[in-house]
């Protein structure tokens, strides 16, 4: 492909750049890339992915959009409210740079839908405010092989990591088993800073471009955890678990699992 | 060397543009070229003189020449090192 007049303003910034330059914003404008959830993170992912020119966007999530959302969830707004959250963005991002292919998809993953969803992107973003969703994810992107870039926020804490099945750790490594429901509170019990999905969600979105372009180092094989009142960023180490359940060298499991929607699924 | 010695691969014509599509353009042209070919820019706008020549080198090109070809164009010659 050639770039039209218009594409070399719009990725200027990229192109000048020497490790995107124009081959690197053509292998973004050829990619496509699969986010889990409309929320918090969701918004700023999507935001900046469709922004660096990511030729095709996928988006699934169940909910409508809510005034309490608004507070942090950019890619939303109030004469919007009711709407469906994939729609709602679909129209934000497709404003903000037409050469993407936003695919918005209304629903909830399972382990009946997400292989044949998923199977086609090159990258996947968890930005989900459940474990079950968390775990499915994970498992799937292991399964397929996919690249699976993790994000958690909670209060004025985040974390981002981002899984390269058989190269590096997955989720299962880090955290063998979903907590039981009630564990750990949720956005909607605990609350959570506006902003820092922000923080959280630029950096997702920065892992998914280094991905797509071959550059850099991606969080394999450990865990940033960003918190936003003490300002710190620690990297901690996350190998491989030899004996994870789903990557390690014998995997018991071998089927994907709904697991119980005991937990909240509100929030986000 | 003399500018008769230089033989471009490939020439592009930006008069017109300014900074820093200028440099993008001229960048776009060579990341399609060889390593060892020329580059042959035709451009107006005065910046530019500077500008892409001091861009070229920090991307690790090798600028030839620049000359004036008359009272508002000017040629510049980039010898593509790396990719």
């Amino acid at each position: 492909m050639e770039f039209t007049d218009e594409q070399v303003q719009r990725y200027s910034r990229h192109i000048i750049l020497p490790e995107v330059g124009g081959k690197g914003q053509k292998k973004l404008l050829a990619s496509k890339v699969f986010l889990v959830g409309a929320g918090g993170l969701g918004c700023p992912v999507g935001y900046y992915l469709t922004a660096a020119g990511v030729g095709t966007i996928g988006i699934v999530d169940n909910d409508e959009v809510e005034l309490s959302n608004l507070q942090r969830q950019i890619a939303h707004g109030t004469d919007r409210l009711g709407m469906p959250k994939v729609e709602s963005a679909k129209k934000t991002f497709q404003n903000l740079n037409p050469d993407v292919n936003i695919i918005a998809l209304r629903g909830r993953l399972t382990k009946d839908n997400i292989l044949d969803i998923i199977n086609d992107y090159d990258v996947v973003v968890d930005g989900s405010d459940n474990f079950p969703t968390r775990y499915l994810v994970n498992d799937a992107c292991v399964m397929l092989k996919k690249p699976l870039v993790s994000g958690a926020i909670l209060r004025f804490e985040g974390q981002v990591t981002t899984v390269l099945p058989g190269e590096g750790h997955c989720y299962r490594c880090l955290f063998e088993a979903p907590p039981p429901p009630g564990l750990v509170p949720s956005c909607q019990e605990a609350g959570v800073l506006g902003v820092l999905p922000g923080v959280i969600g630029a950096l997702q979105a920065t892992e998914v471009l280094k991905i797509l372009l071959g550059k850099g180092q991606p969080l394999k094989n450990s865990l940033l955890i960003y918190n936003a009142l003490s300002v710190s960023f620690r990297k901690v180490k996350v190998p491989r678990n030899p004996d994870c359940p789903i990557c390690g060298a014998h995997p018991t499991i071998t089927a994907l699992q709904d697991y119980d929607q005991g937990y909240c699924q509100l929030g986000g | 060397m003399r500018e008769e010695e230089i033989k471009p691969d490939k020439k592009i014509d930006i008069r017109g543009l300014v900074c820093p599509y200028t440099f993008v353009k001229a960048k776009l042209a060579i990341e399609d070229m060889e390593i060892g070919q020329v580059l042959e820019i035709l451009v107006d706008y005065p910046e530019a003189i500077k500008n892409i020549p001091k861009s070229m080198q920090d991307h690790g090109q090798t600028v030839l020449e620049i000359s004036k070809k008359d009272d508002r164009n000017w040629v510049i010659l980039v010898r593509k090192e790396k990719e």
